[in-house]
């Protein structure tokens, strides 16, 4: 973990308000781990809370890292209005990603995505693939022309796409493929991000999977573990409370509230 | 000679910067980006006797300049703060300032007197301003008889000096000043956060679960000096001031406002090494403003204020 200037390498807009940003430091040499995230300073005065944006792709050979960043309000707008060869006040990498060294070649994997919540499923499916696991990816997107790095993901593995409105792929959700396309599938492991219905219906879904996993968000501070605002409830009765910047942002199926 | 040190009741501080209650946990995190021991002091999360998880999210919410937190106390309880948080920081030389939370007398001087037998605590920090939880917190800091019997309890337990911190949601804040000065305080620190809230045009309900929560951030700073002027002209303690600390200049102004020492709370999340940069500027720009000591301008604003 580190705090560093790193240099905008590039800022391309992939659709309607969705970016993609490379940034270079040394800061990836510290990145391996898919799921982590970045805090970023708002190169605004006005604006005081960094903004936590999950790692979408690792480059270790050029020391470049791939953020895909939705300008959602003025935070996030600020940040994706950076020009190449400026600099964005890093803070990272940070939180626990999504456990893999468990699978192996030929195994399964079924990852789970909605809109905004699927860069971090990127670096992880690349790593996945490396590793000689079949993928399997069903993304939720509102509509046809929100969707992002189709044939990226195409090239690693099956991708079956949900639109809100039906402009592509199956009308519904998510949990409509899963009930009707994918209803005899058993992966060897599941992960999932996305919006809180999609990660609750996951963390319920596969409450037993012996190695389901999901990336939670929400409003942070500090981002390392220190103010506790981050927080989700323990699913074991207690009151107890796990931090999703330091305990997560990934967590087990069934390890907490969603 | 330690052109930035200060020596206030309990506290050899090297320096007058420190970060603030609830900004900064116990420290684990931010001992992993610097060296602590730079540090004046550490004041660390309020602590209650209990374990307490707090509010429901979302926590926090943001403002031009400011935020909004409503964590609602969370902390692991006394027993884990003493032989699971504090012993990290025994490691630093560096005085920690422990903040004291409660929910009735009896709970506040319960914590006061264990927490003040730690040989790291150097001193006590009393929450009697913290706006985000019913009943307690807030309610000891915003009644002046309140506040007044409530420092006096936990001064006569405690090991180390008292200070206690002020709320600024009071119609006066100079009279409670007075009371806990009168209790038997040893310092005061101030201020801690405003009520506030803010809503979601589309959710149209407030952004906090919470609905309230306080403000904090530069938005609150010339409220905070302005506060610190006053108390500092009434009462004779120390003070220790907060309130939207972003830069060396916000901490030469609000000691020249009136405060001894200053902590750093919001900042650290806009940038976790700010507490380490100020102390490095610190001696550039007292060169540029002519100001030989830290002491000797908390002094002369001292006499400035008492005659």
């Amino acid at each position: 973990m580190r705090v560093e200037n790193m240099k905008v390498i590039s800022n391309e807009i992939l659709v309607s308000n969705v970016y993609e940003l490379v940034l270079e430091g040394q800061m990836v040499e510290e990145m391996s781990v898919p799921g982590q995230f970045v805090d970023i300073k708002v190169p605004r005065e006005d604006l005081l809370l960094r903004r936590p944006i999950s790692i979408c792709q690792l480059d270790h050979e050029k020391n470049q890292v791939t953020l895909l960043i939705r300008a959602s309000g003025d935070g996030t707008r600020a940040l994706c209005d950076v020009k190449v060869g400026e600099t964005l006040d890093v803070l990272g990498p940070l939180g626990k990603g999504f456990p893999l060294d468990f699978l192996n070649k030929g195994q399964s994997a079924l990852l789970i995505g909605g809109g905004i919540g699927i860069p971090p499923l990127f670096e992880l499916a690349k790593q996945l693939s490396l590793k000689g696991v079949k993928l399997t990816f069903v993304f939720g997107f509102q509509t046809k022309s929100a969707i992002f790095y189709l044939n990226e993901f195409k090239a690693l593995g099956e991708v079956l796409i949900s639109t809100d409105d039906g402009s592509t792929g199956t009308k519904g959700t998510v949990e409509t493929i899963l009930n009707e396309t994918l209803k005899s599938v058993n992966p060897d492991a599941v992960y999932a991000c996305g919006p809180k219905g999609l990660n609750r219906m996951v963390n319920l879904r596969y409450k037993d999977h012996p190695h389901a996993y999901l990336s939670l968000e929400e409003r942070m501070a500090c981002g390392i573990g220190a103010c506790a605002a981050c927080v989700c409830q323990k699913d074991d009765g207690s009151d107890e409370n796990l931090k999703v910047c330091e305990d997560g942002p990934v967590f087990k199926s069934g390890e907490v509230l969603v | 000679m330690n052109r930035l040190e200060v020596k206030l009741p309990g506290l050899d501080l090297k320096n007058p910067i420190m970060p603030a209650s609830g900004c900064f946990g116990f420290g684990e995190a931010f001992a992993k980006l610097y060296d602590l021991n730079v540090l004046g002091a550490i004041m660390v999360k309020a602590t209650t006797l209990e374990a307490r998880s707090g509010n429901p999210t979302p926590r926090v919410a943001e403002t031009p300049s400011g935020m909004l937190n409503a964590i609602g106390l969370q902390n692991p309880g006394l027993e884990e703060v003493l032989t699971k948080k504090l012993p990290f920081l025994s490691q630093f030389d560096v005085p920690v300032i422990a903040n004291v939370a409660g929910f009735s007398v009896e709970e506040y001087v319960e914590v006061c007197r264990r927490i003040s037998q730690s040989p790291l605590v150097k001193a006590i920090e009393l929450n009697i301003s913290c706006p985000n939880v019913k009943h307690g917190g807030i309610a000891f800091g915003t009644d002046a008889q309140t506040a007044y019997t409530l420092t006096k309890a936990c001064k006569a337990v405690s090991e180390v000096p008292l200070y206690v911190k002020l709320s600024p949601n009071v119609t006066d804040i100079v009279e409670i000043a007075k009371a806990v000065e009168r209790g038997g305080a040893d310092g005061i620190t101030m201020i801690n956060t405003l009520i506030g809230m803010r809503l979601d045009l589309k959710t149209r309900k407030p952004l906090l679960a919470n609905i309230t929560g306080g403000l904090s951030g530069p938005a609150i700073k010339p409220i905070a000096l302005r506060m610190i002027y006053q108390v500092s002209h009434a009462v004779s303690i120390p003070i220790i001031g907060m309130g939207g600390i972003m830069t060396v200049d916000d901490v030469l102004e609000m000691i020249m406002a009136g405060a001894s020492a200053v902590a750093i709370g919001t900042a650290n999340f806009t940038d976790p090494l700010i507490c380490k940069k100020l102390i490095e500027q610190l001696p550039q720009r007292m060169d540029e403003l002519s100001i030989l000591s830290i002491s000797s301008l908390i002094e002369e604003t001292r006499k400035e204020a008492h005659g």
